[in-house]
């Protein structure tokens, strides 16, 4: 059977389940739509979330991330993961307790304005769309690469499958499929890291063998990975090599980012009680460590595997002991044949520059001893390996170990489930918010239930169109998830949360100069050195660490923006009125986890 | 009157847990894996240091225990108020 009829029995499988979960989980009511008539267990929320959360960008580029930086990355880990911490105990169960449908409709009615409500629809509607695109976009390549079809079509497939069960199902159908996506994807990403860990160091678990002894050596793996990238020049991977001030900023503006995410909190408005809530955010977190603990050892022994194939001698950490791989062995051997598959893509490429016939792979600008006296005695003319990029660490991490077809299949089903889950659960976000937020808040406060839930898949279909339109031609801004989406739902909707529920005395205005003061010095700072609305050569400062404002990065001035906002907030509310006496009573009720009950209606 | 008084006590309770858990949370991430780990890098853990470790694996694994002991202690606080659902 060849690889192309494995790829498309395991993704046409995977499909057939997502459409079943469609049709049994199909949506009455606009409970059902947006909160799955609150009756998702813990756990299945649990799982429900980490796919909801886990993106393409976790599944297919975290682990090369930390592969070519090392230690520095670990921000990734921390920061999206310590933000459930910060879900659990500051806001899921006192939101799920308020008991709407929507993130905006909180603030609207803590803040009792419309005004601060649609502020709230305009950060979510920013930060979900920014999102969104890198899915849409993840699902094309996903698609291309493996079932050799073109970008677009590979798109239009994969927004009809969402169409499916977002739109007959909300967040009931969304639910039961991300549950169904995560064991996917968790599946995909596991078995290849458990083949590699024992080819490796011989631990089955890819948790210990990141910390265990390399096979034929009696050095541990991670000293041995040390001494090989340093011999090629690169900077030591376990070691800590930016700036701290920076690394601890951007880790806090992932973990306020993570929790001020609508997509990822209203999933906490699906279970039935409030201790739910706190005990699923903990079930999440299991799920969503089952993936980023094997992260970081994915990272490290694809980017050892591909050290090793370069130069056979780093196999034992030796890494000048033989000659680098000949381009004959990668032009023609069997073991190599991965090479060849993905110089096809772009993604991988190499150059003979010196003429001796091999592929000498090392960091031009690196100062080792043994590299220079290396590049002295083979006459190295720069690094002939031209193109690597980080996505491949898992994308062909199979290949790289020799696994069987079938599992190279199942990573193709995972990339998509990873994708598909993340697109579901924010488009229902953004629906929600305009057909909620804007129709039945603002334009038609007295639509009918029926008339809602119309609206509500309206918005749904119209959402997946635009997505998949931007997906096609993707805007600059796509690119800047980390910074956009992550920075405004740090200086936004985490600070605006939290005084609602923490502080009876922040008021109307106070919220409302907040947010503006919040989101504005974050997109101010960011368009300084990205370029205004992200066009490239409009940026007032190059974006380098010497220009940064007291070394911190755009993508972790979110933390500032947050303080902005708190102080803002703070100053503004305390000189204008207390809020009324019953948003103050709606803040005690909150608090308090009884009286939850199941579903509201309204 | 006694309930709004419980439910201050309730409260203060629960802002209390809060700041237990979030130094736990902190003292593991930004602690430990950054701030610290020049302090703690004569602990060695395979082939690298603790905070190392903290970075890429202990600091999730702290994650996790703090959710579930911070729902455990809420559940037992809500029953003591008698505010449990």
């Amino acid at each position: 059977m060849t690889q192309f009829t494995l790829n498309l029995i395991f993704i046409g499988l995977s499909f057939a389940l997502y459409i079943g979960i469609a049709i049994w989980a199909r949506a009455g009511s606009t409970a059902e739509f947006y909160a799955a008539n609150r009756g998702v267990s813990p756990v299945m929320n649990g799982m429900a979330t980490a796919a909801d959360w886990m993106s393409a960008a976790s599944f297919i580029s975290m682990a090369g991330l930390i592969a070519f930086t090392g230690y520095d990355n670990s921000t990734y880990l921390m920061g999206w993961t310590g933000g459930y911490v910060l879900l659990a105990m500051l806001l899921a169960p006192y939101l799920r307790k308020f008991g709407k449908f929507t993130v905006p409709e909180f603030i609207g009615d803590r803040f009792y304005s419309k005004t601060a409500r649609i502020i709230g629809v305009i950060c979510l509607l920013i930060i979900s769309i920014t999102y969104v695109i890198g899915q849409m976009t993840g699902v094309g390549v996903t698609f291309s690469r493996y079932l050799e079809v073109s970008n677009s079509t590979g798109l239009w497939i994969g927004a009809a499958m969402v169409f499916c069960y977002s739109v007959l199902g909300g967040m009931k159908g969304i639910t039961y499929t991300q549950v169904a996506q995560y064991i996917v994807l968790i599946i995909a990403y596991t078995i290849p890291a458990i083949f590699i860990a024992l080819q490796l160091t011989g631990h089955v678990l890819p948790q210990t063998g990141l910390f265990g002894t390399l096979n034929g050596t009696d050095t541990k793996f991670l000293t041995k990975l040390d001494q090989v990238v340093t011999d090629l020049g690169f900077r030591s991977y376990t070691e800590h090599h930016g700036g701290t001030l920076n690394m601890v900023l951007f880790t806090l503006a992932l973990m306020i980012g993570t929790a001020g995410l609508p997509h990822v909190i209203i999933r906490f408005f699906t279970v039935p009680k409030v201790s739910d809530a706190r005990k699923s955010a903990g079930w999440a977190l299991v799920f969503i460590a089952l993936l980023y603990t094997v992260a970081p050892a994915v990272g490290s022994m694809s980017r050892f595997n591909l050290t090793a194939t370069m130069w056979p001698g780093a196999q034992t950490g030796e890494t000048f002991s033989q000659p680098a791989v000949s381009l004959d062995s990668i032009e023609n051997d069997e073991d190599k044949q991965w090479m060849r598959n993905w110089q096809v893509t772009g993604l991988l490429n190499w150059e003979d520059k010196n003429g001796d016939g091999l592929i000498q792979y090392y960091n031009e600008g690196g100062e080792s001893e043994a590299l220079a006296a290396a590049v002295a005695e083979q006459n190295l003319q720069g690094n002939e390996l031209t193109t690597v990029n980080r996505d491949i660490m898992v994308l062909a991490n199979p290949e790289i170990a020799n696994l069987p077809g079938w599992v190279i299949a199942i990573v193709a089903a995972g990339g998509l489930a990873a994708a598909l889950s993340t697109a579901a659960g924010l488009l229902l976000a953004i629906s929600g918010a305009v057909s909620h937020d804007l129709v039945k808040g603002a334009i038609n406060p007295n639509i009918s239930e029926k008339g809602e839930l119309n609206a509500a898949r309206i918005s749904m279909a119209v959402s997946i169109l635009v997505a998949t339109i931007l997906g096609l031609n993707p805007p600059g801004f796509a690119a800047q998830t980390v910074a956009l989406a992550f920075g405004l739902a740090a200086s936004s909707i985490f600070p605006v949360l939290m005084m609602g529920i923490f502080s009876k005395r922040i008021n109307k205005q106070g919220a409302i100069a907040g947010m503006l003061a919040g989101i504005l010095s974050t997109l101010l700072y960011i368009f300084t050195y990205k370029g205004w609305f992200f066009i490239a050569g409009t940026n007032m400062l190059d974006d380098t660490a010497a220009n940064w404002l007291f070394g911190i990065s755009p993508a972790s001035f979110g933390v500032i923006g947050a303080l902005i906002n708190f102080g803002v907030a703070y100053v503004v509310s305390n000189a204008t009125e207390e809020p009324p006496i019953e948003v103050q009573e709606l803040v005690e009720s909150i608090r308090v986890p009884r009286g939850a009950g199941g579903a509201v209606s309204h | 009157m006694s309930d709004r008084q419980s439910s201050n006590a309730y409260w203060q309770a629960n802002l209390r847990i809060i700041w237990v858990c979030l130094a736990v949370w902190a003292l593991a991430s930004y602690g430990f894996a950054i701030i610290l780990r020049p302090l703690v890098s004569g602990i060695k853990i395979g082939g690298t240091d603790l905070g190392f470790w903290f970075a890429q694996q202990g600091s999730i694994l702290v994650f996790i225990v703090l959710i579930f002991s911070y729902a455990a202690r809420m559940n037992r606080l809500d029953r003591d108020h008698g505010v449990d659902e």
